[in-house]
């Protein structure tokens, strides 16, 4: 018999020999968006719970989506019992302590956690942080993945920011404070060393970014890796010295702080990160690209990225949605 | 038993020209200034996979076209942003000129033509 069990939360369903998973849950009333039902328009996309789904139903999907056993269930048909997920995992924490406090800038903490389990995550990736009160906001991990317990991260002060306020004003060394679970899809993944890359941030953006490089150098990544980081001012900026450094120890590493507002300081980019990514480098057919930080920028450099040749595949971004008033 | 009338989506080659034709054909859209404003809010990941549902559809390929989903998704930008018949010939103009780029015979880019033709009333939402 070819008859495959289907678990999603607490309901069963049984895959007919032949039938797709989508057809499957339709059948049962289980409603999940779905459109094509051909893989192209990829708008039941769910997650397997035990382990890789068939390689066929992972067709089209970019690879840290395939890496976390992301499929099309329009197009699975499955070999064997499966345990689903329409939904994106629980927040599952851990507690961890504050270890270091250190200024980036005038308006941005440096935080070094070190937490009790060892946590799974990928360069790039970020995780919940919760107040003892419940007060919880997302911070990107801004380190490789070779620290397993330490976590650090870039946290910017923000006007009228709760969270942001009370890491910089309260939160001392020795505090606890709980983390979730790392998520999120932009992130690196060593599987193309030779592919040129390209990387845009805006204010604490650079977090996850310095985090990618840091994996990819360790990784011995051949490719070019270009970095541009900006901010309205120089005093927005952070790690300058530390990039230069770092580009003058690798040959395949390029940075390029930039200024948007007023003159720009020698070496240093006239105009928006992204703009100036843009001109620097118009050809991007074949490179990857990541995006982090303020939501119109990420926006807007996708498309530029896009229509400059990057294929939709090759740009994982991350914007950051923030819950007080304004980010630059 | 043998197919002795490949289909339109056969003769054109499948989805492997469905995804070089998406390529050409939504950087052709976003590069155009008449058009591309309608696109200004929209994610450019989820707007390529609709793309290129919209394209297996026009190639004759597996689909299911409603056309009541597709009043929806533009009936904001024909009330809000004007969208109307120039807009829609200027994406027909991009379509013809992406299967000529990709060196389509002209019979089949006539009738790859003749279905998305067939949605202007939808998309309109006349």
């Amino acid at each position: 018999m070819l008859l495959h069990k289907i678990t999603l939360e607490d309901r069963q369903v049984v895959c007919q020999n032949g039938e797709s998973v989508l057809d499957a849950l339709l059948r049962e009333q289980i409603d999940i968006p779905h459109a094509c039902r051909e893989g192209a328009c990829q708008s039941c996309m769910i997650r397997s719970l035990d382990g890789s789904p068939p390689i066929a139903a992972q067709k089209g999907l970019k690879d840290v989506l395939r890496h976390q056993d992301h499929f099309l269930a329009c197009l699975c048909y499955p070999q064997q019992d499966m345990h689903i997920s329409l939904t994106p995992p629980a927040d599952f924490f851990t507690e961890a302590s504050v270890i270091a406090k250190e200024r980036l800038n005038a308006e941005t903490l440096l935080l070094t956690l070190q937490s009790k389990e060892a946590l799974d995550y990928y360069a790039g990736q970020f995780v919940n942080l919760r107040r003892a009160d419940g007060l919880t906001r997302s911070y990107s991990i801004a380190n490789n993945r070779i620290h397993t317990h330490k976590l650090t991260f870039h946290i910017r002060r923000l006007a009228g920011g709760r969270f942001s306020e009370w890491a910089h004003q309260e939160l001392n060394i020795g505090d606890t404070i709980s983390v979730s679970d790392p998520q999120g899809l932009c992130y690196y993944l060593p599987n193309q060393p030779e592919q040129s890359m390209l990387l845009i941030g805006t204010g604490s953006g650079l977090a996850p970014l310095a985090g990618i490089i840091s994996e990819a150098l360790h990784h011995g990544h051949a490719g070019d890796i270009h970095l541009f980081h900006g901010s309205r001012e120089v005093d927005g900026l952070y790690w300058i010295e530390e990039m230069q450094q770092l580009a003058g120890q690798y040959p395949n590493f390029h940075y390029t702080p930039c200024v948007s507002k007023g003159d720009a300081p020698a070496g240093f980019g006239a105009g928006r990160a992204n703009d100036v990514a843009i001109s620097t480098l118009p050809s991007l057919k074949g490179w990857r690209v990541y995006l982090c930080g303020h939501p119109d920028m990420v926006n807007q450099t996708k498309r530029q990225a896009y229509l400059h040749g990057a294929q939709l595949q090759d740009i994982y971004a991350d914007a950051f949605h923030v819950a007080s008033s304004t980010l630059d | 038993m043998t197919d002795s009338n490949p289909s339109l989506y056969e003769q054109l080659g499948g989805e492997a020209a469905v995804n070089a034709a998406v390529d050409i054909f939504y950087r052709k859209v976003l590069s155009d200034h008449r058009i591309n404003r309608f696109f200004d809010n929209t994610d450019i990941e989820k707007q390529a996979a609709k793309q290129k549902s919209f394209l297996t559809m026009a190639f004759g390929g597996p689909n299911n076209y409603n056309g009541a989903d597709m009043r929806q998704a533009h009936a904001h930008l024909v009330i809000k942003l004007g969208l109307d018949d120039s807009h829609f010939d200027a994406v027909m103009e991009h379509l013809s000129g992406t299967l000529e780029e990709l060196n389509v015979p002209q019979n089949l880019i006539d009738q790859v033509a003749a279905i998305a033709e067939s949605t202007r009333h939808d998309v309109l939402n006349r």
